[in-house]
């Protein structure tokens, strides 16, 4: 008998261990990444302007149900957003150097770049940030969501956010591209980051239109990546001062 | 009879928590609570019903049933404890609750770790057991079993029906531990037709997730032999025992209903409810296998049981198959 008290008692410590509250306290914010000089000379920068472009028709979007949380669905109709189109050009294109920058150092911004889920959404869907640059995650939502990566070279992590307007704060060490997320609470939630260890990259916007500024000359290798339709890359050659136009085209 | 409507009880229970369970990976809510033993912070008892969202329902729900099964099974190893005479049902009562603790803390360790592949086979391979476990404490004490099933004359000692049943139940468990990899290495649609595959017998192309979806399929076909020969045989020559042809007959209706519910799974590119029901279908494809091994294995386990952890026992009780005098009593 006493054996099975102790075994009674155990469990009831265990399940106790924790008892209490749904504020989680925030990470600690990462120590400030050490600052680099910038090796970018800006009399001689130029950089890549363009746009992505889509041949063939998308899918046509859907209305994602949303019932499984009633203050999702109280937010309005949400739409899949796999392929977003305006003006003929692919919005949501990651498009960065992928190679060419050689041993050069990029200074780290401190500025965190924010990552909100609002209205059950990930806003933004796509986006880029530099390895060592903090990542703030904010619950702007009046329900919970859980934040989880599944990155291959960096550390998978899975976060709750159980209030509005919690913020916490991760950091990616790696140069990785693409980090996936997901809201496990909510299926249809998916944003994705590309990390760096430059700043040289950008998101197609309206028209698929993006632009990546302050390149130093030289040739690089440029890819651009879409969540359904994969990856494309061109080589292309910047002169001192030059702008250069450059096109991606996804077929469906 | 009241510690086998329990233990009966408990088997159930436990089966819920299995098709709880399929609901979670069936719905990829696994990690919908990233924190354990904790929800979001709060005590696990004490998290607000109207925070039960989206994919929360399912891992919360999954995690209240199995808290509340944990507790039927302490109760239950506490229970045989104090009453069962037989050493050996009492350690089936000690062993499920070993089991089930566990089988919370591997629960536990797949969410911190964030769903491994083989913590979480573990995890559903060890439900299975844990299953088992229950089903056999509900079988041995109950009344049919303590008789002996006399009423219709001394019970059979078949080995043939022994090695296949037997045979039959390993394969059953096998097989569900193939599903359970399948499952959780996400092949349930690696072959996307049925009962073809690419439209061949034979799948055309190969590759890890191919192959485990076929290996699956090329098991249910030996299981359904195997329970085919285990039943053939019940029916050919035990025919006048119930207790024999009864679960032969649930026998072969659950494989044939595990069998559609597989096909739909497949169909119906893995649909939430008819994939757990596939689970839990399996599981009780496995009870019942398990309930017809043991009461064909009857005659080994000694004559009549009665009497209590309390009192004296009948004479009949057989010290080399664990009825012997517990501990410190004559």
């Amino acid at each position: 008998m006493a054996l099975f008290l102790r075994v009674f008692l155990a469990v009831i410590v265990l399940s106790s261990a924790a008892c209490g509250g749904g504020n989680e306290s925030k990470e600690a914010a990462p120590a400030p990444a050490a600052v680099a000089a910038n090796p970018v000379d800006p009399a001689t920068a130029g950089g890549l302007k363009g746009s992505i472009k889509l041949e063939g028709s998308p899918p046509a979007t859907q209305t994602i149900n949303r019932r499984s949380d009633p203050y999702c669905e109280q937010q309005g109709e949400a739409k899949t957003e796999n392929f977003v189109v305006s003006d003929g050009g692919l919005q949501n294109v990651f498009v960065y150097v992928k190679d060419g920058l050689g041993d050069m150092k990029f200074p780290v911004p401190t500025t965190p770049v924010v990552l909100d889920q609002k209205g059950c959404t990930y806003a933004p869907r796509v986006f880029g940030i530099q390895a060592g640059q903090p990542l703030e995650i904010l619950n702007s939502d009046d329900t919970l969501h859980n934040i989880h990566a599944l990155p291959m070279n960096n550390r998978e992590f899975n976060r709750g956010q159980a209030v509005k307007g919690l913020r916490q704060t991760h950091v990616f060490t790696t140069a990785e591209v693409m980090v996936p997320f997901k809201c496990d609470v909510h299926r249809w939630m998916n944003a994705w980051v590309g990390v760096l260890d430059h700043p040289f990259y950008a998101v197609s916007g309206q028209g698929g239109a993006f632009d990546i500024q302050k390149l130093p000359p030289g040739t690089y290798t440029i890819e651009a990546w879409h969540e359904k339709l994969g990856t494309q890359t061109q080589m292309v050659t910047v002169g001192p001062k030059e702008t250069k136009e450059i096109s991606f085209t996804f077929k469906l | 009879m009241l510690l086998h409507v329990y233990a009966a009880l408990v088997a159930v229970s436990t089966a819920i928590l299995i098709f709880a369970g399929g609901l979670v990976t069936s719905t990829g809510s696994g990690l919908s609570v990233p924190d354990w033993p904790t929800t979001y912070g709060w005590f696990m008892f004490t998290f607000p019903l109207d925070k039960m969202v989206g994919g929360i329902r399912f891992e919360h729900t999954h995690r209240l049933i199995a808290s509340t099964v944990g507790f039927l099974i302490l109760v239950l190893a506490v229970w045989l404890h104090l009453a069962e005479p037989r050493r050996w049902v009492r350690r089936l009562g000690y062993v499920a609750l070993g089991a089930v603790i566990t089988q919370g803390i591997l629960g536990g360790i797949t969410v911190l770790w964030y769903l491994p592949d083989p913590i979480s086979i573990a995890h559903a391979s060890l439900a299975q057991l844990v299953f088992c476990l229950t089903i056999s404490i509900a079988l041995t004490t109950s009344p049919g079993w303590k008789n002996a099933y006399s009423r219709r004359g001394p019970v059979p000692d078949d080995r043939i029906l022994q090695a296949v049943a037997t045979a039959t139940t390993v394969l059953v468990y096998m097989q569900i531990l193939v599903g359970a990899t399948m499952r959780h290495t996400d092949a349930g649609l690696a072959i996307p037709d049925f009962p073809l595959a690419f439209g061949h017998l034979l799948p055309p192309t190969w590759d890890p997730k191919i192959a485990i979806h076929f290996a699956h399929r090329v098991g249910a076909v030996i299981v359904t032999l195997f329970a085919l020969a285990t039943t053939g045989h019940v029916f050919f020559h035990h025919r006048t025992r119930p207790e024999l042809w009864r679960p032969s007959t649930l026998l072969l209706l659950l494989i044939a209903l595990q069998i559609t519910l597989g096909a739909l799974t497949v169909l119906s590119q893995k649909h939430y409810i008819i994939n757990s029901l596939h689970v839990v279908t399996g599981a009780s494809v496995l009870a019942t296998s398990l309930v017809l091994t043991l009461r064909s294995r009857r005659a080994r386990f000694g004559s009549r049981v009665s009497g209590s952890r309390e009192g004296t026992y009948a004479t009949e009780q057989d010290p080399a198959y664990g009825y012997g005098p517990a501990r410190g009593r004559a």
